[in-house]
């Protein structure tokens, strides 16, 4: 037995022994989802346990140094646990921006003093982090941010206002993009700052969006006093940082539509519409779409494992996340609008507890910014057209 | 299994590369189409092939090949999909080899399969008889006739059928049409009595045939595994098929992208090279995204068919219909955007667009493999 084959079974035998089973049902609403951070609390025992031993065995970022409290997994072993987690129905333990955006540019670009602090209370979901990268007239177009940081001593003082920063109003910490030098060209004057959302002069007001809930703030910066030692990466050389946590945000947005542990969309369909004579789904339209969506959500899950094969055979393209991130989206757009179809009139209910208070229609307005957040689709098959097929002009 | 090549999978793919582009680029093709050449390909290319070692990749060592798997068979047809060489690599190297290895007696793969491996010998597979591919509604009938069968019926798209020496055969001896049970392969010499042949000249310039089967008698040994127990090997075989025609799309479409995107950076317009307009940029990388999904899922579908075939049905029809999928955008979009010469025949896209079109129904096209995903999940 290879030593990967004995790893498979020692993960299997330990995640048989210490997940909950709560924690092996798919996760139904937004109480599911563990994000942790200081005003934290659990929605059950079982999350807590299964969080803690989580943890405990640095698995809640298996693929980091054990040193920040990772699991210092390498690529197969990370690979096999996902495996395993993904076989089981287990739900991740905590979802954190900082697992998924900060932390790799901090283990890139960070001082060791940076990555000290930081990454451990990442790992033991102490602290919530928040990104602050759009403004309102820095969208598709982010490099032309006008937030000022300006120099006052040790410290820089930021002024400015954000947009769309997912779930500031929780969260401790922000990773923010700051223009450091107004005079240079708009790629060349940018830094990537870290500060605490609770220092003075930092405000938060939700945004309510079309699904009636707000997951999104404006984010608003009045004199905030900052150590320049915060900075991580180079002063001024902050578009680099922030491109490569890009990378990373839109390598996990595109994996948002993976749901393969669930029911299968045509059993989900067949339960509002029904079924005919032979047991096929009773719109047989529909039924096609079903088929067509999940021929395509089986390829891209393929592309996604390939992926991260490719990148760590050192065959990867950076811009290939942008690729995912658009093929991601868009189809996580079509099953909320097969979704929808299958529910027919039950979908349409905003509010009653048999809806779970609109939970399907509200979902599947929160789809339609899957396309537009981390840089829309548009500018995804800009990025590729540019970056990979070095298409003139793009 | 990492879905990235190994480094000797890579080096296979160059050696492949390399021999087709020299020796059969598209101008080969052109050549058997232009000179109404009577077999449609070149036997002494086909002799070349099985020397480097092709013709055999998938015959076991024992009998002349080099044992390897459907990965590799992929590979190589890759790069025949690149160039749109004819040759009978699907047919006798794939399908044939596929079904002697995993239903033939000792007897049988020793008679046929080290002649495979040296390019003497050109076989095939005969499954299709309706319009579109149902393997299980095949009605053709073999009844038992003193010590072996007596076959009646006919076939359509047999690959190379008017070019090989032996026959795979899949007949009725049970069951009724529809039934996955019933079925059984049968071994037949084509030049037997009662077996007429009927080159059908395709639209691709690829070879195929019609065959009818007139009160053919077989023997008793010419069944290829077990009588009415048929169908599961045919559908093993055909899963391989399909996972190669999958590989052979994706290799037509990324050559039929690259010629595209090159001709998008040379062609001028209003003053600017046509590559410079969004539309068309947006375009592109949407084929492009299309492409790198179906080579993931294809790899995927040949590595599961290698590691565990009997439940490789799900990630096969993923392939499949992606793959063919991706293979009609991609030689539309083709055309397309080389304007007017795209649809010149001096121009090799339209080449593309029809072995694309032949591709999807061998075995199957997209809708039959979405079909069989919805049936699988029972919805």
């Amino acid at each position: 037995m290879s030593d990967l084959d004995q790893f498979r079974r020692e993960t299997r035998a330990w995640l048989e022994a210490n997940c909950p089973p709560e924690m092996r049902k798919p996760v139904a609403n937004d109480d599911d989802v563990f994000w942790g951070g200081r005003n934290t609390k659990f929605a059950s025992e079982a999350q807590k346990v299964w969080f803690e031993r989580m943890r405990d065995k640095g698995w809640t970022v298996p693929d980091w140094p054990k040193q920040y409290g990772g699991g210092g997994l390498d690529g197969a072993e990370a690979k096999v646990l996902r495996e395993e987690m993904a076989a089981m129905g287990a739900r991740p333990p905590l979802s954190s921006f900082g697992i998924w955006m900060l932390g790799p540019a901090l283990l890139k670009y960070g001082t060791e003093e940076q990555k000290a602090e930081h990454l451990p209370k990442i790992t033991a979901g102490l602290i919530r982090w928040c990104q602050g990268y759009s403004e309102p007239n820095a969208g598709s177009d982010l490099a032309s941010l006008q937030t000022r940081a300006e120099s006052d001593g040790d410290d820089y003082v930021i002024t400015g206002q954000k947009i769309w920063t997912s779930y500031a109003n929780y969260a401790d910490w922000i990773f923010c993009l700051v223009r450091t030098d107004p005079t240079a060209k708009k790629h060349d004057g940018i830094s990537f700052i870290l500060f605490d959302m609770a220092s003075k002069g930092v405000s938060t007001k939700p945004i309510l969006l079309i699904s009636g809930k707000s997951p999104f703030c404006e984010t608003f910066f009045d004199g905030v006093r900052v150590p320049k030692s915060h900075v991580v990466g180079t002063v001024n050389r902050g578009w680099d940082v922030a491109k490569y946590l890009l990378q990373h945000e839109r390598a996990m947005i595109s994996g948002l539509g993976d749901r393969s542990v669930g029911r299968p969309l045509g059993q989900i369909a067949a339960d509002s519409i029904g079924s005919d004579a032979q047991g096929k789904l009773d719109d047989p339209i529909l039924r096609g779409e079903i088929a067509r969506f999940e021929v395509d959500e089986a390829a891209l899950a393929c592309a996604a494992e390939r992926a991260v094969d490719l990148a760590k055979a050192g065959q990867g393209h950076p811009a290939f996340s942008s690729a995912m991130k658009y093929y991601g989206t868009e189809l996580n757009k079509r099953r909320y609008e097969i979704l929808m179809s299958a529910g027919g009139i039950d979908a349409l209910e905003w509010e009653s507890p048999r809806s779970k208070e609109g939970a399907r229609p509200r979902a599947w307005l929160r789809t339609k910014a899957n396309s537009i957040e981390g840089g829309t689709s548009e500018v995804m098959l800009g990025i590729v057209a540019k970056r990979i097929l070095d298409l003139p002009g793009a | 299994m990492p879905l990235v090549l190994t480094e000797e999978q890579s080096m296979l793919r160059d050696s492949a590369r390399g021999f087709i582009n020299e020796k059969a680029p598209i101008a080969h093709l052109r050549k058997m189409r232009d000179d109404r050449d009577a077999t449609g390909f070149s036997r002494d290319l086909w002799k070349s092939f099985a020397e480097m070692g092709f013709a055999g990749l998938l015959v076991p060592e024992d009998f002349g090949g080099s044992g390897l798997g459907t990965v590799e068979a992929g590979i190589v047809l890759e790069e025949i999909g690149r160039n749109l060489m004819p040759s009978p690599f699907l047919s006798t190297a794939v399908l044939a080899v596929s079904a002697l290895t995993r239903g033939g007696s000792a007897e049988q793969q020793a008679a046929y399969l080290p002649k495979i491996a040296d390019g003497s010998l050109i076989a095939t597979l005969a499954v299709d008889e309706g319009a579109k591919h149902k393997p299980h509604n095949i009605a053709m009938q073999a009844v038992r006739a003193g010590n072996g069968f007596k076959l009646n019926g006919a076939k359509a798209l047999v690959v190379d059928g008017h070019v090989a020496d032996l026959l795979i055969v899949a007949a009725r001896t049970g069951g009724t049409a529809g039934e996955r049970g019933g079925l059984t392969l049968f071994l037949v010499d084509p030049k037997a009595k009662g077996v007429s042949i009927e080159r059908t000249v395709m639209v691709d310039a690829h070879n195929a045939a019609r065959i009818n089967f007139d009160n053919v008698e077989v023997s008793a040994d010419a069944v290829l595994g077990e009588v009415d127990q048929g169908g599961e090997l045919l559908d093993a075989v055909l899963n391989i098929g399909r996972g190669a025609v999958a590989s052979e799309m994706v290799g037509l479409s990324e050559e039929v992208f690259n010629r595209t995107v090159t001709y998008l950076k040379e062609r001028k317009q209003f003053g600017k090279l046509i590559g410079e307009f969004q539309a068309l940029q947006h375009r592109a990388a949407q084929l492009y995204i299309d492409i790198e999904i179906s080579r993931a899922a294809t790899l995927k579908a040949l590595q599961t068919l290698d590691q565990d075939a009997a439940k490789a049905d799900h990630a096969v029809s993923v392939a499949k219909a992606h793959a063919g999928t991706t293979a009609t955008r991609a030689v539309q979009e083709g055309v397309q955007m080389h304007g007017g010469m795209g649809m010149t025949d001096q121009f090799d896209i339209g080449l593309f667009m029809k072995r694309a079109r032949v591709c999807q129904e061998l075995f199957g096209d997209n809708n039959y493999h979405a079909e069989r995903l919805a049936e699988a999940r029972q919805y």
